[in-house]
């Protein structure tokens, strides 16, 4: 990267500062120890920073968690050695290992609201490793973390630190996360997932600033994360995991211009959906002039009108707050609006949930983007299929089950899994049992809150490929909530933009995608990460020139 | 976040390996194979005390209200050359000269049956009514939960004296009163505990299917709060089975001739002062469940916690 001269605290750059060798990690769980890494090595330098990327139970957050010297409750370090700057993580004592970690190791985790104790403000817990290792006296800490925050472009940084964490935004407190484990000058600092919970336009303002204040104090990083498009930015180096192995291990630039492995092949391929947009003048919901709010207070929409044409998908993007789940909701009847109608096939529908006839509640079915929380622990495979076919079809005994065995090869899986419980299936899995679900109902319309958005790359595409292939088929309607860019151009016709309760623009894909854009739209276009490791270098140089259009809720 | 997504989802979507299923009866095998000494003891103990109040009508040695003796004959344990043991009463006799072992077993079915039944009814009226506030919210939980507010705020024990009293100390009764009043109790955990799961997902989809009230709270909650109820219920069993006791102890409880421990204590309490330790036997009767019970839900109340433990 690149070589300022700054104060470096007597660090050299580019010595070897951690060298994991030959690690092997165990988890116990079933009565067994089952291997989670198997012999994976690891070497970082001062100063720079790898990028580690794989699908979820590859094993990332576990050999993150390693170089620390740290394993898990129920996993074990196994065997192998891990050095730190010249120390054998795994022989010194758990006393000499907790004084590092802190203050020589810290620790970046993916949701800060957890991470940070409510109770107490920002500066109390930004500067408590620093003084709890007296590596600084408190005002010197308190100091400090003031520049820190500046570092980090946090707003008033003289005072934002006297602030409680539910007083700041998610950015904001990732932000002031990684100022916590930079307060004690470390010399490695794990981020594990540290955007993934934000939207795109707060995780451009957070890779900055964790990128520069890395590069200024020459700490070296590791990233973990499956965005690949994320890692691009940050990284110089790049290792691949998959079941724990290595799969391959390169620096940024020639990973991504020429993968060696079919495995590294696929992963980059993921992003190249895309579906034909179609247009349709046949509406089958419109939303007219909706404005809603939760209990009668602050409107949360405002003047939301969208019109979803048959067997076509449109696409609701914006970042989170911007009214895209209420939306959701105001239509399913969960909220009922203040003013304004939701029309299906032509007929208005009652504005609550309990008023709407059992015809009408089938007619839109909905799928949640936590497949986890959607489906009930206790329920077998074939109570949650079985029930919307018993509930609305009137289905019983054998045609019950052939439809429900119909319903699961309709979504690639096959007949073992109808006695299955949720919590023995795998992320993707999960959510085509609750595509299954809502298409048991046989639905006009579902709406698909974030669908994808909690799955791993390889996963997503699986499950958007299905999703298309269903409306080919059945002629079904998508109504998408996201924010993920990527997804809207693989499987959208048309798309509705919204910000702050009110819809920006609507229009058919080709059209939204392309200039000339609204200044939110395109703000929330060009946050989308790209693959190329050059794009937030030019990204931020581009916004420097206009001198920011308009400032994310950062 | 992660560490639920890493170890949860097993890997590359669809191909990745899945737990293996077990039968329900594997899974109570397994689970005992696994259960701490301490709740071995707490099993062996109930399913003898089971045994007892099942079987009482042919274990025990005389009749429930059977006067057999002298009052007050001793048992093999303060037997001395003064006052010689009767080898027909084993633990002697008491006020009336019944046999109190007879007594004893009889008192297991009395006491435990009432206790059973009392608890069941409290989960039946709490459980139900703390599940159902929480699916409708809004009047009816306000005014259920301030009701409740009220019962809560009067001293139990002295609570169920006074209503025993205005309605008399039949079991029918006392079984209605108590039930009501540990409702209370039971009431305000259903309800915590519901409240968690009725924000889920799985619980808005069922009704935006349109689904009933008694079907969401039959189907998609009670099963997920059935562990912290079942702990609870174990432990509600206890303080019922104490209060049924003190009431006993105090007059209105469990009324003579029917055998029962609580009134088996007061009758002969005043030979302790004696030095004799036939009140101690109903006394050591009703710790022994007691512990016993602990013992077993603290083991389930581990098991469902969900607490892994480090290795």
């Amino acid at each position: 990267m690149s070589t300022k001269n700054q104060q470096k605290h007597g660090r050299e750059k580019g010595s070897v500062l951690l060298e994991m060798r030959d690690v092997y990690i165990e988890g116990y769980s079933d009565d067994k120890w089952h291997p989670i890494i198997n012999g994976v090595d690891v070497t970082l330098h001062r100063g720079e920073i790898m990028g580690m990327i794989g699908e979820s139970g590859a094993g990332k957050s576990t050999l993150g968690l390693a170089a620390m010297g740290f394993a898990r409750p129920g996993c074990k370090i196994k065997s192998g050695s891990i050095m730190f700057d010249g120390m054998d993580l795994m022989a010194i004592s758990e006393t000499e290992r907790r004084a590092l970690h802190g203050s020589r190791i810290a620790y970046v985790a993916q949701s800060a609201a957890a991470a940070f104790n409510p109770a107490h403000q920002l500066m109390n817990q930004t500067i408590e490793s620093a003084l709890s290792h007296g590596i600084m006296p408190k005002t010197e800490a308190e100091e400090d973390a003031k520049k820190l925050f500046a570092a980090l472009q946090l707003p008033d940084p003289d005072n934002i630190g006297y602030r409680y964490p539910h007083q700041v935004s998610g950015g904001q407190l990732q932000r002031a996360m990684t100022a916590m484990a930079m307060s004690s000058r470390p010399d490695l600092i794990i981020f594990d997932e540290p955007t993934t919970a934000l939207d795109v336009t707060t995780q451009v303002e957070v890779l900055a600033a964790m990128r520069d204040i890395v590069d200024q104090f020459h700490t070296a990083a590791i990233y973990i994360t499956h965005d690949l498009a994320v890692v691009a930015q940050m990284a110089d180096k790049i290792k691949v995991l998959r079941y724990g192995n290595t799969i391959e291990d390169a620096d940024t630039r020639t990973m991504l211009k020429e993968p060696k492995e079919d495995y590294t092949k696929t992963l980059w391929a993921v992003r190249s959906l895309y579906k034909e947009e179609q247009a349709n003048e046949d509406v089958v919901l419109r939303i007219h002039d909706v404005d809603a709010s939760y209990g009668g207070g602050v409107k949360v929409l405002e003047d939301v009108t969208i019109q979803v044409p048959r067997g076509r998908t449109v696409a609701i993007v914006g970042e989170s707050g911007s009214g895209k789940s209420t939306t959701a909701r105001v239509i399913t009847g969960l909220l009922p609006p203040m003013s304004g109608e939701v029309y299906f096939n032509g007929q208005p529908l009652p504005p609550a949930l309990k008023d709407r006839s059992k015809e009408q509640l089938q007619r839109i079915q909905m799928i949640y983007q936590m497949a986890d929380t959607a489906m009930n622990p206790r329920h077998t495979v074939r109570d949650i299929i079985g029930r919307p076919l018993e509930f609305y079809l009137g289905l019983r005994g054998a045609a019950l089950d052939n439809k429900i065995v119909e319903l699961l090869e309709l979504i690639e899986l096959d007949e073992s899994f109808i006695d299955r419980l949720p919590g023995e299936l795998s992320g993707g899995q999960k959510q085509r049992i609750c595509i299954a679900r809502a298409l048991a109902a046989e639905p006009d319309v579902i709406i698909c809150d974030e669908v994808t958005s909690a799955l791993d790359q390889i996963v997503q595409e699986g499950i958007l490929k299905l999703l298309l292939r269903l409306q080919e088929e059945l002629n079904i309607t998508y109504l998408f909530i996201t924010h993920d860019i990527a997804t809207v151009e693989a499987i959208s016709d048309e798309i509705v933009v919204m910000f702050q309760g009110g819809v920006v623009e609507q229009g058919p894909k080709t059209k939204i995608l392309n200039a000339p854009f609204p200044p939110y739209t395109e703000l929330l276009l060009s946050s989308v990460p790209q693959m190329d490791p050059d794009w937030l270098d030019n990204l931020l140089a581009a916004r420097a020139k206009k001198g920011d259009v308009m400032k994310a809720s950062g | 976040m992660s560490t639920e997504t890493d170890q949860g989802y097993s890997a590359a979507g669809e191909v990745g390996a899945v737990r293996a299923r077990r039968t329900m009866s594997e899974n109570i095998w397994r689970g005992l194979k696994k259960a701490p000494p301490t709740a071995w003891f707490g099993m062996i103990v109930i399913s003898l005390y089971l045994f007892f109040a099942i079987f009482a009508g042919i274990l025990a040695p005389y009749g429930e209200e059977e006067v057999l003796g002298a009052a007050y004959l001793p048992s093999w344990f303060d037997a001395d050359k003064d006052f010689p043991w009767d080898p027909r009463f084993l633990l002697g006799t008491d006020q009336l000269g019944r046999d109190m072992l007879t007594r004893l077993i009889y008192g297991a079915r009395n006491t435990i049956g009432i206790a059973v039944a009392t608890t069941a009814l409290s989960f039946g009226i709490g459980g139900t009514l703390g599940v159902l506030v929480t699916i409708q919210r809004g009047w009816f939980d306000q005014l259920m939960s301030r009701f409740v507010d009220v019962l809560m705020a009067i001293p139990g024990l002295i609570f169920a004296l006074m209503l025993l009293s205005i309605f008399g100390s039949t079991v029918t009764n006392l079984i209605i009163i108590i039930a009501v009043l540990d409702a209370t109790r039971v009431f305000r955990l259903s309800r915590a505990v519901a409240m968690n799961v009725v924000v889920m997902d799985y619980v808005e989809a069922a009704k935006l299917r349109g689904e009933g009230l008694f079907w969401i709270m039959r189907k998609e909650i009670i099963p997920n709060i059935m562990p912290p109820l079942v702990a609870e219920f174990g432990l509600r069993f206890c303080f019922v089975f104490l209060t049924i006791s003190a009431l006993s102890f105090l007059g209105v409880g469990i009324q003579p001739p029917t055998a029962d421990w609580g009134s088996m204590v007061r009758e002969n309490a005043t030979l302790i002062t004696y030095g004799s330790a036939t009140p101690l036997f109903p006394a050591g009767a009703i710790a022994l469940l007691t512990v016993a019970v602990n013992f077993v839900v603290d083991w389930f109340l581990h098991k469902t916690s969900g607490l892994r433990d480090e290795h």
